[in-house]
């Protein structure tokens, strides 16, 4: 149960559902620390949740940026007093507009990969080791349908979340034993800058709502503990 | 005298380490890959969750002077921090040959990388050099900044310049070492988890490990100076845990050790849940109340890390140990090879 007591770290944790989450665990008393590029946007974020008796704080930072990986882990412990739940929500299409992989730039794939796999685990092994030290922890990778359905144009995206998958899946096969939990989760479609991004002309009133889609990602993670370590659970399926 | 190591450990180097018996007045020579099976079940290891900051920062005084800071100890909640000033020069030289720092006086403003900017607001009576100063800025605006413009503190004896990923450990957590809890550069997480399965517990606390060498003799002779120290609850029930089980305590690295001894000196000789800050100097002959064994890196007699190993084994065992460890082509200091002093036998609970 995440509330009271509990730090947590989201990237991605300016907008969308990593700012969602931000509100919702600050709102139960737990400690929020959240990432993103754009500090102006974070600090927003960081201060309606301080207007409204909540702990916020913004750590602007780029997580695909290999010089970043320490400093902000560091920044995170310090700003929280350790971090017990790491969520690792900051996305990145690939290429914009979305092309197909014959047409996608090796640079874009990279870029993908970069902010949804690479800075992921990097920041991942910048925290774990003292989860499993402190008794352990969480972290929790956000997926999508891409990781598993071959749509066109989603290539570079899909490509890179079916690593993440695979990388929480294999993390917890190796550190289960140090009380560390992994769970990938689909949160399904959103209405958020990234999904305008990729579909532009979407009929937005199909869309669900970051906010609420977090409350029941919060729920979800909550009932963590049932599920097997390294999961890939998906929120639509677990709403009915 | 044992030649430092010169860089990180790469892959292929084989970390080995010298065993001492204190009782037997044995030693053995053992890869790393026989570390773990000198521990056994219930035995608890407790390890420094330090992060590293970049703790040298370049910059100059208001009127020009080129100055380097060396933080030592981690920044306040109030954006002030202690730390030692050297002259023009860079971590190339040896501390003891580096231009003599300008007279920094109260109220003096510096201006470091990335134009991050601080006034010293007290100076040591008898250290010169040893400043407090109060950043401009705090919280994590301050941390960001210091991060954007500090370097890993490093010695003569490195090769190159050293990233701050290489100065962490596995483990790292808040930002309070100015220096790595460098013992712990030998832990990995295969480690963890062979400790996990053999039924060996690890436990954690945080101790502001602080510079080891500054090339100051007034200051060098004051070294260690007092540093932060927690121990969390959960570490407290670890060791009473251990100690009824007959388990033995085994501080990875001598800042642990100097935090849990320090945490008991305080508290009447028992360890509790605290934060605080510590003087305690271990040397020959000095009550342990907590620590039953040491993994250390190789330091030579003199420094400040051998004289702590004398109250876990006599001094002639301990040079015998380093003649062994030379002998053996063995490496020092931060990214070298081990010592381990640890009894055969369970040591009975006090």
């Amino acid at each position: 149960m995440i509330g009271r007591g509990t730090n947590v770290w989201i990237t991605g944790g300016g907008r969308g559902l990593g700012a969602g989450l931000a509100r919702v665990w600050a709102r139960r008393g737990a400690r929020v620390a959240i990432t993103a590029r754009n500090a102006t946007e974070l600090e927003a974020t960081a201060a309606g949740i301080r207007a409204t008796g909540g702990f916020a704080v913004a750590l602007p930072g780029d997580v695909a940026a290999k010089e970043a990986a320490h400093p902000l882990a560091a920044r995170a412990q310090e700003a929280l007093g350790g971090v017990q739940v790491l969520v690792l929500a900051a996305s990145a299409l690939g290429p914009e507009p979305l092309r197909l992989l014959g047409d996608t730039d090796c640079e874009d794939l990279e870029r993908a990969l970069a902010v949804n796999v690479v800075g992921p685990f990097r920041l991942t092994k910048a925290v774990t080791g003292a989860m499993a030290v402190s008794g352990g922890g969480l972290v929790v990778h956000v997926s999508s349908d891409a990781a598993l359905t071959p749509y066109p144009t989603w290539g570079a995206y899909g490509a890179s979340k079916a690593a993440f998958d695979q990388l929480a899946r294999i993390w917890a096969a190796e550190v289960a034993s140090l009380g560390v939990r992994f769970l990938s989760i689909d949160p399904g479609d959103m209405d958020t800058a990234l999904h305008r991004t990729a579909v532009p002309d979407a009929d937005r009133s199909q869309l669900q709502d970051p906010a609420e889609v977090a409350e029941r990602f919060a729920a979800l993670v909550d009932r963590a503990c049932v599920h097997e370590n390294g999961a890939r659970l998906v929120l639509a399926a677990e709403a009915a | 005298m044992i030649a430092p190591a010169r860089a990180p450990r790469a892959p292929d180097r084989l970390l080995r380490f010298v065993r001492v018996d204190p009782r037997a007045h044995a030693l053995t020579v053992a890869p790393r890959s026989a570390l773990v099976a000198q521990f056994a079940p219930g035995d608890l290891l407790v390890v420094n969750d330090a992060a590293t900051l970049p703790a040298s920062l370049a910059g100059h005084t208001a009127d020009g002077k080129a100055i380097e800071l060396r933080l030592t100890g981690p920044i306040e909640a109030d954006g002030t921090a202690t730390g030692v000033v050297f002259g023009a020069g860079t971590w190339r030289a040896r501390t003891e040959g580096r231009a003599l720092a300008p007279s920094l006086g109260r109220g003096t403003r510096v201006v470091l990388a990335g134009g991050l900017e601080a006034h010293v607001i007290a100076v040591d009576p008898a250290r010169a050099r040893l400043v407090r100063i109060a950043f401009d800025g705090r919280g994590d605006a301050l941390e960001r900044a210091v991060y954007a413009a500090g370097r890993p503190v490093q010695y003569a004896h490195h090769a190159s310049e050293l990233d701050l990923w290489e100065v962490q450990t596995i483990y790292a957590g808040r930002p309070w070492a100015v220096e790595a809890p460098s013992a712990g550069f030998a832990l990995d997480t295969a480690m963890l988890v062979a400790l996990r399965a053999r039924g060996v517990a690890v436990a954690r606390l945080t101790h502001a490990a602080g510079l080891s060498s500054t090339g100051d003799r007034a200051i060098d002779a004051a070294l260690p100076l007092p540093e932060r120290f927690e121990v969390p609850a959960a570490t407290v029930r670890a060791v009473s845990r251990a100690r009824r089980c007959g388990g033995r305590v085994i501080a990875i690295g001598t800042s642990v050790a100097r935090a849990l001894e320090g945490n008991a000196a305080l508290h009447g000789g028992r360890l509790v849940a605290a934060c605080g800050i510590t003087d305690h100097l271990l040397g020959p002959g000095a009550r342990r109340r907590v620590v039953d064994g040491l993994w250390s890196g190789l330091h030579e007699p003199g420094a400040s890390h051998f004289a702590l190993w004398t109250s876990f084994a006599s001094e002639p065992i301990l040079r015998r140990a380093l003649a062994v460890a030379e002998a053996a082509g063995m490496v020092g200091e931060e990214f070298g090879d081990g010592l381990l002093i640890l009894p055969y036998a369970p040591v009975p609970a006090a």
